[in-house]
């Protein structure tokens, strides 16, 4: 990959696969990557709730990503990974597919969830909630992801 | 915006100089000729009122400002510290602490109602206290308990003693050896003067062109902070004449005066050496009092001595994930070495093994506060309580030294409250009815902490009226807590234990302190909530003792691990009876209940997958049961396999799981596993 000045107006997305599409989040957010390992299933929890693993001795939630945006359940294979991300004082695992690359867009190329609506995008209409934007990188399209959302900040999760 | 770092340091040096008014102020109340007491209370208020006014907590500082005017009179003697004033200072204390509570919280200072307190402040202040119920009468000429000795008071009265510690006697000498003279400065600001600190500055740098500046009162770091009045003393080593010296000084402006005495130091004694003339006229007056003096500095140089660094819990907590997460490797490499027979290397895990054991231990020991951090606030407590109830009381306070985990110690203070409240009103009798029963007319109440094998206990004893077990029979039937046939069959211990039930109360009245029957539940339940159990002894007209026993850290517990399907789960040993396998047909079905019979005993049975939610397997030839224990009821957890015994640190699931009940921590096992710790108390519901 090419050394990539980040310019004031870029934001940069850790990318990475779920399906065959490619989706993306702010880098700040990214703690680690880690491959997966044990994880031990916690009783009464959501289905998307994949239970907890040992990250350096303190015991962190994994989210099955998949699961919870609602896409189609599929095996785990060699490239699937742990996405570590931090919210402001929650720190989560995340199961993804793939980890593709960190990419550099330019923010007029992002797209806001509010103007995408259902129309564009293949994403489960369900799930719209979970999308914060679409970046467009040379006609590659990523979509962004809302955190927030996702770690059920706004008291979804019980 | 730019105090928010400064915010935390407020707050927690606010909260300490409010302990320590509280703290002297009772002290006061005892003996109100009390010197170092009114001196100290006066310095706390001080230091708040500068502290509040740099923040721009305006309120508090008028606050502490109309109180130091109160405070000031006690000090000179002008006033005499009578209950009615004492009063009012507790109250405006208590008004602090709300106000800064309040900031602590975010909200405004304000919300908390001053009007009345200042004004009673300033009328006593003013010396109008006809005002007031009160039977205080400012106390003009009084003969003085102690000297004053404070700084403000000492404006005209130019010199101050100097307490030499034996370094710097040995610095003058040496000076004086070499042909130079130790001068003792006082230096006074005029009082208009704004930058104080300024000031000080300047003297400083001045005399340190002309010598060495071996010693400063108050202190340089306090003088940079403008921690003094309007006066300040140096101790100067140089070779210039004492009016040389003035000369200098006087230059610098804003200075109102300024006198310079050559200071001649006996040889070295242990005891501190005061300068020359000026202090000793006091000593005449009455010679106990220098002594009570030289204790207070004493004192203070003790309390300085034991350097401290204030380290929030969170750090705490890292270092002991990261010292967990060090003994997790060390396992991994003790394995490799094993494996490969690699003796360099199995001989190198041993001592690394010795190293993060100790290691483990001073992080658990860092992790200690004594348990005073708690009971300091009871003597304010009782005193409150007693004149509300109009009973007298003494509290006694021992083994305040006892350790416990931050933890326990944050959760412990609640039900102590519950306890010492309980205890003064249920306990202690009214003063006549004690001297009718041939009592003194002062109850004692005592709070005990000490180690006991790996616990501590907390007592909280009384010498009241006790608990009277047919009382309580009678009221726990009335109350349906139990039946009739149940009290009858309970011996006086087992019936007295009855108070710790939900929703039993035996006062006929019910007051504001206690007897609404939820304390000793919600006391029974956070202690054991805590690891910890709570016990009580009585005898009538002896009085009682309510026993804490508590784990002396909530980090690491002993646990048995066992396994069902691919999960490991830890349940805490200390609800553990026994472990028995069985098979399955020892399993008997009453009212669609499955239990088991051991030694006539009918024991329920939890089949953990089943509780857990996980999907149900057959049941093999021999199944192991845990029988589990919370208060007196039993029953069986059943397991697939039984791992061990094992010492584990708890760890939370953290927020995004905190809501499942059933299981109430995590841990990260030898081989970097994590099982889950039980809830044996929601898994028998």
């Amino acid at each position: 990959m090419e050394q990539h000045e980040v310019s004031a107006n870029e934001v940069q997305i850790v990318a990475f696969k779920l399906k065959r599409e490619e989706y993306g989040i702010s880098i700040l957010n990214v703690e680690e990557i880690k491959r997966l390992t044990d994880i031990t299933r916690v009783p009464f929890t959501p289905d998307f709730i994949k239970g907890v693993m040992n990250l350096r001795g303190s015991v962190l939630p994994v989210i099955d990503l998949k699961k919870r945006i609602g896409l189609p359940d599929a095996k785990y294979s060699d490239a699937t990974r742990i996405i570590v991300v931090k919210l402001e004082d929650i720190t989560v695992g995340m199961i993804v597919d793939a980890v593709t690359e960190v990419l550099a867009i330019d923010s007029t190329h992002i797209t806001n969830a509010k103007q995408i609506t259902s129309t564009e995008s293949d994403v489960h209409s369900e799930s719209n909630k979970f999308l914060s934007g679409i970046g467009n990188l040379n006609n590659r399209l990523v979509i962004l992801l809302n955190l927030s959302e996702i770690l059920g900040l706004n008291g979804e999760i019980k | 915006m730019d105090n928010n770092q400064y915010m935390e340091m407020f707050l927690e040096e606010s909260r300490d100089h409010l302990q320590s008014l509280n703290e002297r102020l009772l002290d006061l109340e005892q003996d109100p000729t009390d010197s170092d007491a009114i001196n100290e209370i006066f310095r706390s208020a001080h230091t708040l009122k500068g502290m509040s006014a740099t923040m721009g907590y305006s309120k508090i500082a008028e606050l502490t400002h109309d109180m130091e005017n109160v405070l000031d009179l006690i000090r000179n003697d002008k006033l005499v510290a009578n209950e009615d004033i004492v009063d009012v200072l507790f109250k405006s204390i208590d008004a602090l602490q709300q106000m800064v509570d309040n900031v602590s919280n975010g909200e405004a200072e304000d919300l908390v109602e001053v009007k009345d307190l200042v004004d009673r402040l300033n009328q006593i202040a003013s010396g109008s206290t006809e005002a007031s119920p009160a039977k205080a009468a400012p106390v003009v000429n009084k003969q003085p308990a102690a000297p004053i000795t404070e700084k403000s008071t000492e404006k005209s009265n130019s010199q101050q003693d100097i307490v030499l510690t034996d370094i710097d006697i040995d610095l003058i000498q040496k000076a004086k050896q070499s042909g130079l003279r130790a001068l003792h400065i006082n230096v006074e600001l005029i009082e208009t003067c704004v930058l104080k600190a300024v000031r000080s500055y300047m003297v400083m740098s001045a005399l340190d062109e002309v010598g060495d500046v071996i010693k400063t009162i108050p202190s340089t770091e306090d003088l940079e902070q403008e921690k003094f009045e309007y006066s300040f003393d140096i101790v100067l080593i140089t070779g210039e004449e004492e009016q040389q010296v003035k000369n200098i000084l006087m230059e610098i402006s804003e200075i109102q005066n300024v006198t310079v005495q050559v200071l001649e130091v006996e040889a070295p004694v242990k005891a501190p050496v005061k300068a020359a003339a000026p202090a000793v006229v006091k000593d005449d007056k009455k010679p106990a009092a220098p002594d009570k003096k030289k204790q207070a500095i004493q004192h203070h140089d003790n309390m300085k001595s034991g350097q401290s660094v204030r380290v929030g819990i969170e750090k705490l907590d890292s270092l002991m994930n990261l010292v967990g997460e060090l003994v997790i490797n060390k396992t991994r490499l003790e394995q490799i070495g094993n494996t490969h027979r690699i003796a360099e290397l199995v001989e190198t895990v041993e001592q690394m093994d010795r190293v993060t054991g100790d290691l483990q231990s001073i992080v658990m020991k860092v992790r200690m506060v004594p348990v005073g951090q708690v009971f300091n606030r009871f003597p304010r407590v009782v005193r409150d309580l007693a004149k509300e109830l109009n009973k007298e009381v003494n509290l006694t306070i021992e083994g305040e030294d006892t350790e416990l985990d931050r933890t326990v110690i944050d959760e412990i203070g609640d039900p102590l409250v519950h306890l010492i409240r309980n205890s003064m009103d249920h306990g202690v009798e009214h003063p006549d009815d004690r001297e009718a029963k041939g009592k003194s007319r002062v109850g004692q109440v005592g709070l005990i902490a000490r180690h006991e094998g790996n616990n501590v206990i907390i007592m909280v004893t009384d010498d009241g009226a006790g608990i009277n077990a047919a009382k309580v029979r009678s009221k726990a039937v009335e109350k349906g807590v139990v039946t009739q046939e149940d009290a009858d069959n309970m011996t006086d211990a087992e019936a007295v234990r009855l108070v710790f039930l939900p929703g039993f109360s035996t006062s006929d009245v019910i007051t504001d302190v206690s007897g609404r029957g939820v304390g000793m539940d919600v006391v029974r339940t956070t202690i054991e909530a805590l690891g910890g159990v709570i016990d009580v002894e009585t005898k009538e007209n002896e009085g009682s003792i309510f026993k804490i026993k508590l784990p002396l850290t909530l980090a690491i517990i002993q646990a048995l691990l066992v396994n069902v399907q691919e999960e490991i789960y830890a349940i805490p040993l200390a609800a553990i009876d026994s472990t028995i396998n069985i098979t399955p047909e020892d399993i008997k079905t009453i009212q669609n209940k499955e239990t088991i019979v051991i030694r006539g005993e009918i024991i329920p049975i939890v089949r953990l997958d089943k509780a857990l939610n996980l999907e149900a397997t057959e049941d093999a030839e021999e199944l192991y049961v845990v029988i589990v224990h919370v208060g007196d009821k039993k029953c069986g957890i059943m397991v697939d396999k039984l791992i061990g015994q094992q010492e584990i640190v708890i760890k939370t699931l953290g927020k995004l799981l905190s809501g499942i009940k059933v299981i109430s921590g995590a841990t990260v096992l030898g081989n970097g596993q994590i099982a889950l710790i039980l809830d044996v108390a929601i898994l028998m519901q």
